[in-house]
């Protein structure tokens, strides 16, 4: 379409209106709230027992979302992309049941199972006997692990789906034909279509598993054990003090730095999968 | 891609028009064996963990949801912060959705259209809000908003609040939902054919006409389904949202996701369950009714 300049123009100018006062400010923001109080500050508020303890815990609790929904991404992806079976629209829909869930809700769902008044919280308790252990899921480590892996599950799954769906199925066909066995065929043949999306998903996956708060606050309560950093930022912010506003900005300022790393591993990987927009 | 990929999924629904031939082929299909092993132990895999993360979890709120009896889940929807929380959360929402649905339709428009220095730096800026944990974007915007902050100082001499008001919310959830309709509008746009554009042009329409004519019924139902899918997100949102609304009763500032945290901290699960199934019907009406309007906008397309 034949455009005046100046309609042109006024559309650039708006667009980067906006994305510097909602995107840009932000942004600028976390640097400058998290150095507020010096260098000296951010380094001692960004070591504290809490934080590390509570980015320790955030990185563990991304790998085991990671590691689990990707094994779920890619043996989902592979019966759904190269199998025909009934239900198959419907198991989809249930796997993008996360996307459009409040991540409190999910919280929710796993105390009603597995909190005191939950059938699961029965369940645990004849294993605990069984075994004379003290597992507990929901105020616990496992809680925040199963709450993170919820909101990541369709991530990879997603990806690798796209890809499966175009490429179809004859070339595994032909190699099981041929005589290859099926762990050579996923290998050989699958896996390579698919690794670049996997890495995509896996990245995506990361992304939200280190930010994850709504699912994880509902199920953690104790600071310096359970907490995620996402958490501990909350408890720093809410603590009121200039100080601990500060130091909840330092701690962000860690997250950020991961989120920021991942986007550009994103981008190249994008780069890759030909995810790219243009 | 993640984006575009929901754009995907809520087209799905045309495939199960189609599936009615499929099936009258799918006895010939069920005679011929698998030929790919390991469908079972995939297929199991896949719906054991689903299982356990997603069916049972969710299934179990339902459950007792709807084991509440029906005068005491009227009680707990009808007290005023519940309704009052749900009426933020709707409005704040949806304008926040449709802000999106227009800056993000702007912004795909000049990513795809226009070369202009800077334009890859938005582009990878785009996905900022999906990168950022929630929290920090929460404490950061309330920051920003706040008197001390870059924005709130200018604003406060200009008479303006915003941290502590539904505007505060709808900040916040412009925010976070910014990527769903640019990423959703980006694709569409970028294949659209700009022979019928040349044609409008020839034939003398001008620019408005041939936008609203040529471009906008194409690129509407991706802007719908980004729309829908802000929208939900923004019903449901917590760690964004939460800083910079204050969450005041009086000033009907709690969104529902808060409520929800309250009553589960208070050992509420009743009023939280039925709270929760509210949410959970209404952002399964909105995906569906966006579903419904892209199968409409398919069949007009379709018939032409």
């Amino acid at each position: 379409m034949k455009q005046s300049n100046w309609v042109k123009n006024i559309l650039i100018t708006l667009g980067f209106i906006f994305v510097i006062l909602m995107l840009v400010f932000p942004l600028v923001t976390v640097i400058i709230s998290s150095l507020a109080q010096g260098w000296g500050f951010y380094l001692k508020a960004i070591t504290t027992p809490y934080v590390l303890s509570a980015l320790g815990l955030t990185l563990v609790a991304a790998l085991v979302a990671v590691v689990v929904s990707g094994f779920f991404g890619l043996c989902a992806a592979y019966c759904i992309g190269k199998f025909d079976f009934k239900g198959k629209q419907f198991l989809m829909t249930l796997i993008d049941v996360p996307f459009s869930i409040s991540p409190v809700i999910a919280g929710l769902a796993f105390i009603m199972v597995f909190g005191r008044i939950g059938w699961g919280y029965g369940i645990l308790d004849t294993i605990n006997q069984w075994l004379g252990t003290n597992w507990r899921v929901v105020f616990a480590l496992p809680g925040v692990f199963l709450a993170t892996i919820f909101v990541t599950l369709p991530f990879v799954f997603r990806e690798v789906i796209a890809i499966m769906h175009t490429r179809g199925r004859e070339e595994e066909e032909a190699a099981v034909l041929m005589g290859a066995s099926g762990l050579t065929v996923f290998w050989k043949v699958t896996f390579p279509q698919i690794k670049w999306a996997f890495l995509y998903g896996v990245l995506l996956c990361a992304a939200r598993a280190l930010g994850e708060f709504g699912a994880v606050a509902a199920l953690s309560k104790a600071r310096g054990s359970t907490f995620t950093l996402p958490l501990e930022i909350d408890a720093l912010y809410m603590s009121g003090s200039a100080t601990g506003v500060t130091a909840a900005f330092a701690a962000s300022s860690l997250l950020v730095l991961m989120s920021v790393l991942l986007l550009l591993l994103r981008a190249y990987v994008e780069h890759r999968v030909g995810h790219a927009g243009d | 891609m993640n984006e575009q990929n929901q754009t995907n999924e809520i087209k799905r629904i045309p495939p199960v028009r189609i599936e009615g031939p499929k099936r009258q082929t799918s006895g010939k299909k069920a005679k011929t064996p698998r030929l790919l092993p390991g469908f079972g132990l995939t297929l199991g895999v896949t719906l054991t963990i689903l299982s356990i993360i997603v069916i049972l979890p969710i299934g179990t709120i339902l459950g007792f949801a709807l084991q509440i009896p029906p005068a005491t889940f009227w009680q707990a929807i009808s007290k005023p912060v519940v309704w009052h929380a749900f009426a933020t959360s709707l409005t704040t929402a949806f304008v926040a959705a449709a802000i999106n649905l227009v800056f993000g339709t702007l912004l795909a428009w000049i990513l795809v259209r226009y070369t202009f220095p800077g334009r890859r730096i938005i582009d990878s800026l785009i996905e900022l809000p999906f990168a950022l944990p929630t929290a920090v974007a929460g404490i950061t915007l309330s920051k920003l908003y706040s008197e001390t902050g870059l924005l709130g100082s200018a604003l406060v001499k200009l008479g303006v609040s915003i941290v502590y008001t539904k505007i505060g919310i709808i900040i916040a959830l412009v925010f976070v939902g910014i990527p769903f309709v640019v990423r959703s509008v980006e694709p569409v746009l970028a294949k659209l054919d700009g022979s019928y554009e040349e044609a409008g042009a020839v034939l003398g329409a001008n620019n408005f006409t041939i936008f609203r004519r040529i471009i906008l019924p194409e690129i509407l139902p991706a802007g719908l389904a980004g729309f829908a899918l802000a929208f939900a997100r923004g019903l449901g949102e917590y760690g964004s949202v939460i800083y910079i609304s204050g969450n005041s009763a009086k000033a009907q500032t709690q969104v529902v996701s808060y409520v929800i945290m309250q009553k589960l901290n208070y050992v509420d699960y009743e009023g939280a369950t039925a709270m929760a199934l509210v949410l959970l019907v209404l952002a399964f009406l909105i995906l569906l009714s966006v579903n419904l309007m892209q199968l409409r906008q398919a069949r007009r397309l379709g018939g032409r």
